[in-house]
This record gives C-alpha cells, structure tokens and sequence, in this order.
C-alpha cells in the first residue's frame, strides 16, 4: 500500500507524473476491494427494501446455520454506541426497531465466502411492519406529514436578509422556479476494505475513505473502544466525489472482525454501492432577481428547498453553502435567501462534488439568462456589470478579501474559438446526436450556445477549523537527499500526493519523494472534499519545509531532519439571526461554455465543445489542474442530460449503471481549458482548490446550451429527450414551499436536545 | 451449481434433454449479469461456447442461415451485405460485449429490446430449434410470443435463424439516452423488398414482444415509387408512414423512457428510415 | 468444479463454484487484482481482459468457460522492467487519476491499437465505448490512445 517514488524532476508548476502512477497503470495499486488477509471471512449487509417500517421480529436462526457462517449480527449485539454520523450521531450502524429509507441496514453477516454471506443475509427473516413514508420534499413541511424523525422534518433552516428587499426598487423583474434531480456519485471503486483485529483488542481497518479521523471518530464509539485502538490505514480509493466521506462498510467490517476473531472484507456491489451511499441532494429553487434598466441586480430574493433524506449526513452544511452563494457571483445590494432541508424516507443525501452549488449556480444562471433575456441584453454583459470581485460584499455582508477575478474569467471564456461549423450530412454515423444506435443522418439538427458563471467557497465554513497535519522527512540517500511524506490525507485520483511532492521538490530541492501510506498514527489532514487538500495539506507540507530549511541553512544533512507542521486557515465565523458573518475561508470562480447540437425531433443531444476557464489561484500541476476541470466538467455534464437517480416512493429505480447513466467517451466533448492564476492571498503558494468548481457552473452551462437550441425552457435538471422534444412539459410548482418556524440557524437536532454536531466535536477537541 | 459443458451439437442437444433445468449459456452477457446480482442461481449452466455448429452462417442462393453462436463482433465483420443487421450489431453494448454477445442468445432470451430481433422480423426470419427429436422451424411472430417468453420446449436449443436474403435495401435505428452502451428505448427495423415490392418495419421495445407494423408496410407499399428509383417520397407520405408506424407500437411507460415518448421515436425514426432506404436504393446501396 | 486455464501464459488449474465469473477467477482464485469489479454487469470495462485473443468483460465470462482457453489481463502488459507503450502514455499524458478504470481502460486501448494503429478521435471513441472513467472526462484518455500510436513499435 506505500506509493512508489518517482525519480523524475518535477516541482511546483510542472506536470509531474503521478507518484502513484505506475501501480495504477500496471493494475498492482491496491483498492479498498482488492484487499485481502489470511483467514479472512467476507461481510454481506442486509438491507431494508422498506422506506419507512418497524421492525417487529427478526429471526436469525436459519441465518446462523448456515453453511461457512461465522456471524451474524443486528442491532441487539451492538456492544456500545448504536449511532454514527458526520453531523450528528443520528444514523442506526444497524436498524433499531425501525427502518427509515430503502436500503437501511438492518443486519450484517460474516461468512467464508461471499456467496456464503449472501445467502445467509437471504436467511434472514425480518417482521416488517410497513409504516406511510414521506419521501416528497415539499410534503415533508406538511404539518401532517409522517415525522421521519421526533423532532419533526426540519433538519435544518438558514435565514440570510441582506439591505432591504422590500423597498429595493427595480425597473425589470424576472421569476423562475427550478429543479434538479438526486445525482449519484458514481465512483467505479466501490464501498471497500478490510477489518483486522488486533491482539490489543483493537482492529486494524484499511479503507476506501476521505477523511481518516472523522471516520475513527465514529467508528470507536460504536466499538466501545478508545480511539487509540482503532487504527486506520487508507486503502486505495477509486474515486470519492464525497461518497467516501460518510461511513459506509467501517464499522460493520470492524464489528465482525472483532465479534468473529478474524479479518473482514467488505466490498459493496454497484447496485448496494447505490443503497450504501449519501447522494447529492435533489433542489427545488424559487428565485427572483430585481435589476435596472441598464441591467445592474438590485435585489434577489430565493427560496431553496433541499432534500436530505432520512439522516442528517452532511447536510446541514450543505444547505449553508447552497444558501451562502444563492444569490451568484454578483454584487446585489438586497438579497433575502431563505433555505430548509428536510428528512424524507429517502436514502440519505450529503456531500456530492459541488456541495450544494451546482444546485442554486443552475438556479442563479437560469433565472439571469432569462433576465438577460427580458433586458434585451448579451448574457454575458450582463454577468460581466454585476460579477463580483475584490472587495465586494456578498449576501452575507462578507467582504470578499481574496482575489476574486471574475470578470477576467468571463473575458476569457468569451475570447475563446468556438468550434467550427460542421456540415450536417455526410457523416459517420456515430457522429450524429443518438451516437451507436444510428439514429440520424443529419435530420433536424440544431445548434446551441449556453453560458454559465458560478463560484464556490473552499475548506469548510461557519467557524469550523478544519486543520490539517503534515510531516515531512529528510534524510541522507546513497544517491543524494530523499525526502518522505507523512500525511493523513486522502488521495483519490486529484493528484494530491504528486502536488505534495512537487511542493517538497521545489522547497527542499530534492528530487526523489516518497509519499508514505495514510494512517491515523499521523494527525487529521481534515476530509479531501471542499476543494481544500491542496491549501491546506499543500499549507502544511510548506510549512513542515520551512522549518527544515531552517535546519538545514545550519549543518549539512547527516542525521534525517523530520518536522511536522499543522495548517490552519483564517478563521470564519457562523451566521447570526440575519444570516450574517464571514462563514467562508475563500472562493473560487469558474465560467463555462457549452455548444451542443441537439436532434431537435428526437431530443438527442452531442455536446460539441465545452470551454472551461477556472480562477486558481496558482497552478501546481497544470496537467492535474485541467484534468480535475475535465472530470468535473464531464459529472456537471452529467447531471445535465442524463444522470437522474429515479425515486418511487422512497425505492431508487435505477441502482445499476444500466439504468443509472454516466456519460461514456461517446458522451463527452472535448473540453478546453483555461487557467486564470490570480495568487490567494494568505494562502499557500496562493493556490486555491479546483475540485469541484466545474461540477458547479457544467450542469447550467450545457442546460443553457440546450435552451439556446430548442427554445425550450427547461428548468430542470437534466434535461432528458422528452423534455427536449416537448413531451414532457417544464415542472410547475405551486409556489414557494413555506418557511418552516425554527428557533434559530442552527440545525434543530441541536435545538432538540441531541447535542452538537459531530463536527462540532471535532471543533471542540482540536482547539 | 453444476456445469456441463458441451463439445458437440450433438452432445448438447443430449445434454439439454437430460437436463431441461441447466441454462444454456454461450456468451453470458445476459445470464451472467443476473448470477452476479444474486438474482439467478439456476441448478446447472449448459454451456454451449464451445459448440462449433453453432458458430457459423451460411448463404445458399438466397438462403441465409446464422447460427445461434455468432456474436455480434462476427456478424459485424463478416455479414456485412445484410445492413440493418450490421447496424444492429454495431448498436449492441461495446466491443467487450460484442465479442461474446450471440444472435443465439438475443432469441434465446427474447427480450422486446433484443436489438437483433427487430432485423429478424423485418427479414421474416425463422428461428431454428433442435433437440434430441429433431429439427423445427418456426415463424419469428410464432416463437417469441411475450416479453422474455418463447416456444421453446425444455429440452430445445436455439440452432439458429434463417431468412430469404431480402432484394433491396433497409436500415436499423435505436434511441437511447446517451450515445452508447443503451438499451433501447425504441428502435425499429426497415427493410426494401424491390422484387416483391413490399415493405417491412419492425418495432422493438415499444410491446410486448418485437412487432410489425402492418398498416404502415402496406401504406408504404403503396406510396414507393416503385417503378422510379430516383424519385423520393413525398413529406406528407412520409410523416403518414411514422404516424402509422407509432398507432402498432403498444408502449409502456418505465424507468427508461415514457410510453409517450416511444411512440413519438417511433414516428421519428420510421420517417426517417423510409427515407434513408429509399435514398440508399437510389444511391445504388442494399 | 476443476478448470484447468492459461492466465498470463502459465498454466494454471483452479477449484471454482461453477457460476463464478471469470474475473472472479482471476482476482480471487489467482490473486490477479488487476482486473477491477466496478459493476458486475458489463457495463463500466473495468474488468476487461482477453479471452483466446477477443477483449471480454471478464465479469461476464462464466469461469467454466475459461476450461481449455488462454486469458490475457492487464498484468501481461510491459515486460516487468518497462511499461506498455500504452501504459507509458497514459502517465505521460495524465490520463490516470483515481486509476480504477486504468487497467480495463489500458486493455481496451491495446487491444484497438494492435487491430489499428492510427485510430482517429472517432474510432478510439467507439473502441472505448465500454469502458466507463468517472474521474478524467475522457479528454486526457484520447490524448494518451494517439500518444501510444505515435509511439515509433
């Protein structure tokens, strides 16, 4: 599991290669799901196909006897804490006396082989007692609605009043209501890893996960063990886009381990890979924006309604940010946001690659093109009078203190070629919109253009101090210096290690570093999520650098020289009642250009070109920057056409990737990518993440572009062939959902008496 | 689970009958998937890989017989006088999948999306069936008769399909969300017959079965100009022809598209085959 | 059920349940990880190897039809000291990141490139149709597929 070093020169602003390249091309890097030990058994969870029931009876009998199974447990043989969660411990580890989504574990069994536990876990008789679900986000507000929870359906409401809406006097006002649908991480590598008990009585656990520490936060609890004895080693991740970030198979794996004597794997298939993780949740967005004449925002007012699903996962984070940046990357004086998420019967949602931006930036950017649309004015002008920058103030009255240099992003994006005209007859085949099924030979072909501007914040907000540990080594070498790496970090395919690397390249001068396996023995690096690695572990890395410079500058190198160094960014504050204070690190902005042409019959769509220019700060590794633009471009894509996960009635419809559809080669475009590099100040080497911020602005950018081409509307996400040709009519509401009566801003478990939030604790502890 | 793995035709047609309960597997791309979810788990496989007489096609005059072990790959490369076929071969999954993926198995398990069958109806096809009894053909409209159901007896194998190599024309389309790995929402098949002067369209995914569109064919038969290969058919023969072609389809709504939205491909893609083969026939192209 | 195969050019002979897959073989009876299990339903190409020579998704492949035939996988490529042309220039090109579509991605890209060595955009477009890569977008996998080409044999 320890990364191979790579003796190539490569510091700070090269395209250095992966130092964990050559295992990944060779197949001989280790997933989660490739794990394996000596005398393992494999661990199979049961799961409820219930949205809302209790659990009358559970017979385990004929489970138990059966043949290679070594145990199988249920809430009953919990041996401590039964709760788990990265906000608050609201998340049954196995379902007690109720089952609160489809998919819910309810039990989990250890056996010789996995066909063993599979048929075990088929054993197994569950009493369900089928209780009426909610699974309807507005419905939830109903004060008749089924409770998901005691204390009602509000997880969570944000109050943001900013100048004074209701006398803001506007010549031109535009309205719009928006959807988007639940989106599905998607990350080949499955939920994974292996669970080993120690002789300590502790376990060992090496896992496909984000964030170490958080993890090993919740999982000891649920143990009765301290957390010195929960030791955790990253296992290779395929892919996360935050569904790593919640526990998924840890603390089931680790409790077989220890309930049998034995190592356990666990590895989820894809259709369980569905069940057993958070996914993005699924907004609906009523927004108004006020402008003058000559097109400068005077007012926007939103109403924001997302759904969280049946626990609280990350969302109470996700509906500040998706609050905090509701209103766009634009100056508006008056701004009222009020934004709720709920419980349903759902599977949980939480954090997906964007955060809850992607939703409102396709909100914002609808509802401006549309206002562009009413002024008679180029849609770009029209950012480019408002976008924000330096020293502006957002709806939260922070002022924005970082660089901020939007209105250079849209300039370039608006520089850049478009791609050229193609004759719509002659081609192959597969070129046309509807690609292999030979649907067209050039037939009512239509081209569109579709802009979208959007930004996000980095690191994580509202006071937390989500800090990250760094420890880097030098020593002498028979061939010169060597340099190691000691991190908590997650690496899952951004780059993050060979960043880290080019960093200790530059600073210490030395060519050959290894990055050593990520364990808990190190301290928390914070979650790779939030587009926050780079600033953040990259902060720690220079700092450790600079310390053993320092050391360095005085006596040659004979002993090894090892420091380690703990970043933290400034300070941000919560919201007070008027949704005010500095709840954000730093932002970043992103503009795309979508062209696609649409077979305007069918509703087939081949998008020709996305053009992508990002605000980053200072670009480590171009190669690795214009990759995470491309990927993230390729998911906002995705949620534009095509990803939907379909809910029944709380039941997910398409949990396979037959029917959950992710853009293939033959979907993507080519993607073309410029950097804008405008140094952070008071970050590290004035980078900023770039993560997610092209998952944030694609999604509009292509919608928009399907707009240009069908003249339809489209205000929802994705927008599907029935859409496109017309069938399906745009969604309707009935108007805004109502404010829900709340105590305060923060999320009501807290208010109900459930304690703080997880990271809360977290907070508590580090300082 | 057994495995009973067989060398010869002759060996598995025994096999078949000693053990109607085994499921005949040659590429798995269907059975496998369902082993694999836990959703299958049938007492024996009979595999039928290695089964030389079925992974082969011949064409005596104008007959044309394909065994049921040819993939997709195969029927791509080497039937590539029979177009709307090789357009279908080339719809189906990816190259991993056309490589295993056999015409045997679309029939075998008669799934209304199997993207060959909509070609097999348009052709007329005939299934081959044998057994330890012997040998029978039957019409395609006779063997499939519902959605994943055929007449095959428990202890028959699918040999094969047959068809009159058609004179003229015809072309093959499905829709599908993304530009590859699709499941048909709607496709359908068109085929010329120039010396008959008749006309076949078949419909799939949008019935329980594959289906033809009988009042379209004959509308169409009607309305080409048979006698003058230059000219092309008028707009409104045309959208005639799609409207007919939608009123056969009997679509459901589910998780893959609307009913509402099939019938409305189906209309699309029906104009625009008639189209596109009669402007192949002009071309010169079959 | 006894299947007695050629992994990688050795000879081999496994005990496997008969409705196992071939990529279960491979990873659980012979070690060979390589091959990845992303959906077990032939949809993604993560497990994609060759069976006698054709490019398969090995998760589909029953095992027992493995009996009496030659598997390649991604483990066979670059000779233990060098890298795969193809290999080589998915690093060079940054087309790795989180590296699990890699292996079938790579096996996928040999195979079109040993059948045609100067593809265009649209065929490696359709020759990679099967293989599913969440992470790069597909723009850096084209890049590394002409880069590989481009490679002197």
């Amino acid at each position: 599991m320890s990364t191979t070093a790579t003796p190539t020169v490569g510091g700070i602003g090269t395209s250095a290669r992966r130092v964990d390249g050559i295992p990944k091309v060779t197949g001989a890097f280790a997933y989660g799901s490739d794990l394996d030990a000596e005398n393992s058994l494999w661990g199979f969870t049961l799961r409820s196909p219930h949205a809302s029931a209790r659990i009358r009876a559970i017979d385990l009998a004929a489970a138990r006897r059966g043949p290679g199974v070594a145990a199988v447990l249920i809430a009953d043989d919990l041996p401590a804490r039964r709760t788990f969660g990265l906000e608050f411990c609201d998340q049954p580890v196995l379902a007690d006396g109720v089952v609160r989504y489809t998919g819910e574990p309810v039990a989990v069994v250890a056996a010789g082989t996995l066909e063993e536990a599979r048929q075990a876990a088929a054993a197994i008789s569950v009493d369900y007692e089928p209780l009426e679900p909610v699974t309807d986000m507005e419905k939830a507000l109903r004060p008749d609605a089924p409770r998901v929870h005691d204390f009602g359906n509000v997880l969570r409401h944000v109050h943001i009043v900013h100048g004074d809406l209701e006398t803001a006097e506007a010549d031109v006002w535009v309205e719009g209501y928006y959807e988007t649908a639940t989106q599905d991480q998607a990350a080949l590598g499955p939920e994974a890893g292996l669970a080993v008990p120690a002789s300590d009585g502790g376990v060992d656990l090496y896992v496909a996960t984000q964030w170490l520490h958080v993890d090993r936060q919740q999982i000891a609890p649920c143990l009765g063990l301290p957390e010195e004895r929960v030791r955790i080693t990253l296992a290779g991740v395929g892919g996360a886009f935050g569904s790593r970030e919640d526990v998924h198979m840890q603390i089931h794996a680790s409790l077989l381990a220890l309930h049998t004597g034995r190592p356990v794997r666990m590895s989820y298939g894809r259709e369980e890979s569905f069940h057993g993780h958070v996914h993005r949740h699924p907004s609906r967005t009523w927004i108004r924006y006020g402008a003058t004449r000559d097109g400068h925002l005077v007012a926007c007012d939103v109403r924001l309604l997302l759904d969280g699903g049946a626990y609280a996962s990350s969302s109470p984070a996700v509906i500040v940010n998706a609050s905090t940046l509701a209103a766009g990357p634009y100056e508006v004086p008056n701004v009222r946001v009020e934004g709720t998420v709920v419980y349903t019967n759902t599977p949980p949602c939480g954090a997906m690659r964007g955060f809850g931006a992607p939703q409102v930036c396709f909100a914002y950017e609808s509802a401006m093109d549309a206002l562009a649309a009413e002024l008679g004015m180029d849609p770009l002008e029209l950012r480019l009078r408002n976008a924000l920058h330096t020293g502006s103030v957002l709806p939260t009255g922070q002022v924005v203190t970082g660089s901020a240099p939007v209105r250079e992003v849209i300039e370039r994006l608006a520089a850049m070629p478009l791609p050229p005209e193609e004759p719509a007859s002659g081609r192959d085949p597969i070129s046309y919109p509807g690609g292999a099924g030979n649907v067209g030979r050039g037939e009512s072909l239509r081209r569109g253009i579709g802009y979208a501007v959007g930004y996000k914040n980095i690191a994580y907000s509202e006071g937390f101090d989500d800090a990250a540990e760094a420890t880097v080594t030098v020593r002498p070498g028979p061939d010169g210096p060597v340099a190691s790496i000691r991190t908590a970090a997650v690496e899952y395919g951004q780059g993050l290690y060979t960043v880290l690397a080019q960093i200790v390249r530059s600073e210490l001068g030395v060519e050959e570093v290894v990055v050593e396996p990520a364990t808990t023995e190190s301290g928390s690096a914070g979650s790779t999520s939030a587009s926050r690695q780079t600033t953040m572990s990259g902060g720690a890395v220079l700092g450790a650098c600079a310390e053993i410079k320092q050391e360095l500058g005085k006596r040659p190198l004979e002993e090894p020289i090892s420091r380690t160094f703990t970043y933290h960014h400034r300070p941000t504050t919560e919201l007070d009642e008027n949704g005010q204070g500095e709840p954000h690190v730093a932002f970043a902005f992103a503009a795309e250009r979508a062209v696609v042409e649409v077979d305007a019959e069918l509703g087939l769509v081949r998008v020709l070109q996305v053009a992508a220019v990002q605000d980053a700060g200072r670009v480590l590794n171009p190669q690795g920057a214009t990759g995470q633009v491309e990927g993230g471009t390729a998911m906002g894509l995705g949620l534009a056409v095509m990803e939907e996960l379909q809910l029944e009635d709380g039941n997910i419809r398409n949990a396979s990737f037959t029917d959950y559809l992710i853009p293939t080669i033959l979907d993507a475009p080519p993607i073309v990518t410029e950097l804008v590099e405008v140094p952070e100040p008071g970050a590290p080497l004035g980078v900023k993440g770039v993560g997610e911020m092209a998952t944030v602005v694609a999604t509009s950018a292509v919608v928009a572009a399907l707009r240009d081409a069908t003249g339809r509307m489209l205000n929802r996400a994705p927008a599907t062939p029935e859409d496109l040709v017309g069938i399906r009519l745009p969604a309707t509401t009935a108007g805004p959902a109502p404010v829900p009566d709340v105590p305060g801003q923060r999320a009501i478990p807290e208010y109900a008496g459930l304690g703080l939030g997880q990271q809360e604790l977290m907070k508590a502890r580090e300082r | 689970m057994e495995a009973l793995l067989a060398r010869s035709l002759e060996e598995a047609l025994a096999l078949r009958a000693a053990h109607p309960e085994a499921v005949p597997v040659a590429g798995g791309t269907d059975l496998m998937v369902a082993v694999n979810f836990g959703r299958a788990r049938p007492p024996a496989l009979l595999d039928l890989s290695r089964v030389q007489e079925l992974r082969s096609w011949r064409r005596e005059n104008g007959a044309v017989f394909v065994g049921a072990g040819m993939t997709f790959a195969r029927i791509g490369r080497e039937l590539g006088e029979f177009r709307p076929l090789v357009e279908a071969a080339r719809s189906v999954g990816s190259p991993q999948i056309r490589s295993r993926a056999t015409i045997g198995g679309n029939v075998g398990t008669a799934s209304p999306a199997g993207d060959a069958i909509p070609v097999l109806a348009a052709y007329g096809a005939a299934v081959v069936v044998g057994s330890t009894r012997g040998e029978r053909r039957e019409a395609w409209d006779a063997f499939f008769i519902g959605p994943k159901r055929t007449t095959l007896a428990p202890d028959e194998l699918v040999l094969g399909v047959e068809w009159q190599a058609p004179d003229g024309p015809g072309s093959f389309a499905k829709v599908g969300t993304r530009n590859a790995m699709v499941i048909a929402i709607a496709g359908l098949c068109l085929q010329l017959d120039l010396r008959a002067r008749t006309v076949r369209l078949a419909l799939g995914s949008v019935a329980p079965t594959v289906v033809r569109a009988p009042d379209a064919e004959a509308f169409a038969a009607d309305v080409v100009p048979w006698d003058d290969p230059e000219r092309g058919l008028p707009e409104e023969a045309a959208a005639e022809f799609g409207r007919l072609a939608a009123l056969a389809a009997r679509p459901i709504d589910d998780v893959r598209g609307s009913a509402a939205y099939r019938r409305h491909a189906v209309e699309v893609l029906a104009r625009r085959a008639l189209r596109w083969t009669l402007a192949d026939r002009s071309a010169g192209a079959c | 059920m006894l299947i007695r195969t050629t992994v990688n050019g050795r000879d081999c002979e496994v005990d496997v349940w008969p409705g196992a897959s071939l990529l279960a073989l491979l990873r659980d009876e012979l070690g060979l990880s390589g091959s990845k299990n992303a959906c077990e339903q032939g949809e993604c190409g993560s497990c994609s190897a060759w069976l006698d020579g054709e490019l398969v998704c090995a998760c589909l492949v029953p095992a027992v039809q493995a009996d009496g035939a030659a598997v390649r996988t991604v483990e066979s490529l670059g000779d233990g000291e060098r890298l795969h042309a193809v290999q080589d220039a998915f690093l060079a090109a940054g087309a790795v990141q989180c590296g699990f579509c890699t292996p079938g991605m790579v096996v996928a890209a040999v195979d079109l490139l040993e059948r045609d060595p100067a593809p265009t955009d649209e065929t490696i477009r359709e020759a990679l149709a099967g293989n599913l890569c969440r992470c790069t977008g597909y723009q850096k996998i084209l890049d590394a597929v002409h880069l590989a080409a481009a490679e002197p044999a």
